[in-house]
């Protein structure tokens, strides 16, 4: 027992002494949660649009003061003719032009119809469907509050309520995603490569020929990043709660041992890494590579798993990540318990056995 | 017997790196591997410290099987690899520590078995040791390889790239070791250290070419040498080469070690054929034979 102890000692030792290690430690999961919290989103807001108003009468006016006056949009230029709508884009501030057609309160009256034209700059397709979207929407309520006194014979309406993220918030989807990102990446990568550098330095040759065990020179390789992934778990966490106002339904007990149960899968992940690769660049490779591609396409974190092809879907299974985000969004945004998460629980830890068990299978006791 | 190799045979996918070597090692001898870079001596290290399997034979270390016993061999014996082999980002102090703790020992309990070696690099001990010098890093690793008080210490290469200076002072450790009753297996490439030995096994391209003490391998050398300087030593290489009854002609320092294939000849004969070569300041002297040429005339 000494003995390991003092491995772990001499692993706290290179982890507080390497400056990199630290920042990826710890830089980088605060950096990626903020980023992803701020920068990557998918909502809309004070988007610039530019008008070109033909008729210029009492509808077009209200029409357009009604969308200035939402938070989504806000009114960057007039244009006074069709010639001008490329420029526009092309300069690239405005995302959208609302085209109204001559005579537009006339028409509406005497035809019962006038239409707008809405041109969106779909370079970005998403925020250009959103953008049309929105638009549409404000439009449909202007023309429910004009039709209010006229009888209508009858009427679906439809109301939808969005629950675990009213607000559709796409931060509450993120978190969940950064958090498996980053506890996979640093769990994994961080033991593989401490391992291969010992094998690079020439030290595991050393510490082969030493009383030491395989199994405890592994564990000890993985008791510290056990703690320092917990931690980064924990600020994690209270980023989301405390900035992103983030909700923990569930409980935060179940939250933590899940997450443990998740490092655990990363680091075995990180040893079956390091007993494949000679070298600690083979082993960061394989890692971004292997384990942060995947677990960005195929873990339902960005992608909706039900909308890719069958045989994807089917290898997404096997992706520890997505497991791992289907229990966070579960406890934290729809506060489910254990008797709800218990199959994802044991996917994890039937994962987690298999890859201890094949690292062990793997770990060679001699050079060879 | 403190190491015993028998009919150890070991390839790597196309290359065979050693071929047949049997050889024993007595315990407390002080036992020199002598051989070029690529001779097969650091195989022949991993493979009795049990980091390689040889393809054919066997071998004991300390009284154990390499293969079978190869749990109780890693508590016997200390190994120093070729490369630096400790952690650059520990301390000097605690890289010690370190490894006193994984053999389960204390740093105080075998102080005396390092002392020697370990008071010269004491006053940096709160250095890391990747800021060591070459020779200080030697002193480490050895000490390192020394506090759980091996029966058998291997050290593969362990003055290659240090100063003459600490090659000197590191060989004296080694003696003094030795007088402690460990048994030393040592490997290098110099041959000037291979006199320092109690035996050596010269080896070269996977094979034992001779094995003995230092006297009786240089006293069996069959020919006689001579010194031979010039002034412009690569001429005299050059015309020596040439000369119908050479033998052997290798550099040494600033002179050339000549052997000549008549066992009586006239040096006088030899002195005018490289006056006739134009070369001058010629000086011919017989010497006595070097564990260097030895190795040369084997290897030949």
């Amino acid at each position: 027992m000494k003995r390991f102890l003092g491995f772990i000692e001499k692993e706290f030792y290179h982890i507080f002494r390497d400056k990199r290690s630290l920042f990826i430690l710890f830089g980088m999961p605060i950096a990626q949660i903020l980023l992803f919290g701020f920068a990557i989103t998918n909502e809309i807001n004070n988007v610039e649009i530019a008008i070109l108003d033909h008729s210029k009468d009492a509808t077009t006016g209200e029409i357009i003061n009604k969308i200035s006056a939402s938070k989504y949009f806000s009114i960057n230029q007039f244009i006074e003719q069709e010639a001008d709508i490329e420029a526009a884009f092309k300069k690239g501030k405005i995302k959208a032009v609302l085209n109204f057609e001559n005579d537009f309160s006339k028409n509406l009256v005497k035809e019962k119809q006038a239409t707008i034209q809405v041109i969106t700059d779909a370079t970005d397709p998403n925020t250009a469907n959103t953008i049309s979207n929105y638009i549409n929407s404000i439009l449909q309520n202007y023309q429910l509050d004009q039709n209010k006194d006229i009888k209508i014979v009858y009427q679906i309406v439809p109301q939808t309520r969005m629950i675990y993220n009213p607000e559709l918030k796409s931060v509450f989807m993120f978190v969940p995603g950064v958090m498996t990102i980053i506890l996979m990446l640093v769990s994994a990568m961080m033991t593989s490569i401490s391992i291969t550098r010992e094998k690079e330095l020439g030290t595991m040759e050393i510490l082969l020929v030493s009383p030491l065990k395989p199994f405890q020179v592994i564990i000890g390789k993985v008791v510290p990043y056990i703690f320092l992934s917990m931690i980064n778990a924990v600020v994690i966490i209270l980023l989301s709660i405390f900035i992103f106002k983030m909700p923990v339904q569930g409980s935060l007990f179940l939250l933590g041992l899940e997450s443990v149960l998740f490092i655990i899968t990363s680091l075995t992940l990180g040893i079956l890494i390091s007993t494949i690769s000679a070298t600690q660049q083979t082993a960061m490779m394989i890692s971004l590579m292997g384990l942060m591609l995947p677990v960005i396409l195929l873990s339902g974190f960005i992608f909706p798993i039900s909308s890719m092809p069958a045989p994807l879907q089917i290898i997404s299974h096997f992706i520890p990540a997505k497991w791992f985000i289907i229990i966070l969004k579960g406890i934290m945004l729809k506060g489910v318990g254990i008797s709800l998460l218990w199959k994802e629980t044991l996917i994890l830890l039937a994962m987690t056995l298999f890859f201890i068990g094949l690292s062990i299978k793997k770990y060679k006791i001699r050079l060879e | 017997m403190s190491i015993t190799l028998q009919h150890i045979s070991k390839s790597y996918k196309k290359v065979e790196a050693l071929k047949d070597i049997s050889f024993e090692v007595k315990e407390n001898e002080l036992f020199g591997l002598i051989g070029p870079d690529g001779a097969g001596k650091t195989t022949l290290f991993r493979i009795l410290t049990t980091l390689l399997f040889a393809d054919e034979g066997t071998a004991n270390v300390a009284g154990f099987d390499v293969v079978k016993d190869y749990k109780a061999i890693r508590q016997n014996v200390g190994y120093m690899p070729g490369k630096f082999s400790l952690y650059q980002d520990l301390t000097v102090e605690e890289n010690l520590k370190f490894f006193a703790t994984i053999f389960g020992t204390t740093i105080d309990e075998n102080y005396e078995l390092i002392k020697d070696i370990y008071v010269q690099i004491e006053p940096f001990k709160n250095r890391r040791a990747g800021k060591l010098s070459g020779g200080m890093k030697q002193k480490l690793a050895l000490s390192c390889a020394l506090i759980h008080k091996p029966k058998v210490l291997f050290l593969d290469e362990p003055t290659t790239g240090v100063d003459p200076v600490s090659r000197k002072e590191f060989w004296e450790m080694l003696k003094r070791l030795q007088q402690k009753g460990i048994t030393i297996l040592v490997s290098t490439p110099y041959m000037d250290e291979a006199a320092l030995c109690d035996r050596i096994a010269l080896i070269q391209d996977g094979k034992i070419l001779k094995i003995d003490t230092p006297e009786a391998i240089v006293k069996h050398y069959p020919k006689t040498i001579y010194n031979i300087g010039a002034n412009n030593m690569y001429q005299l290489i050059l015309s020596l080469n040439a000369y119908e009854h050479s033998y052997s002609v290798y550099p040494f320092g600033e002179f050339v070690h000549y052997t000549d294939q008549r066992t009586n000849f006239e040096l006088n004969d030899l002195k005018k054929y490289l006056e006739a070569e134009n070369l001058t300041g010629v000086s011919i002297q017989s010497t006595k034979p070097t564990i260097e040429d030895t190795f040369m005339e084997l290897a030949k």
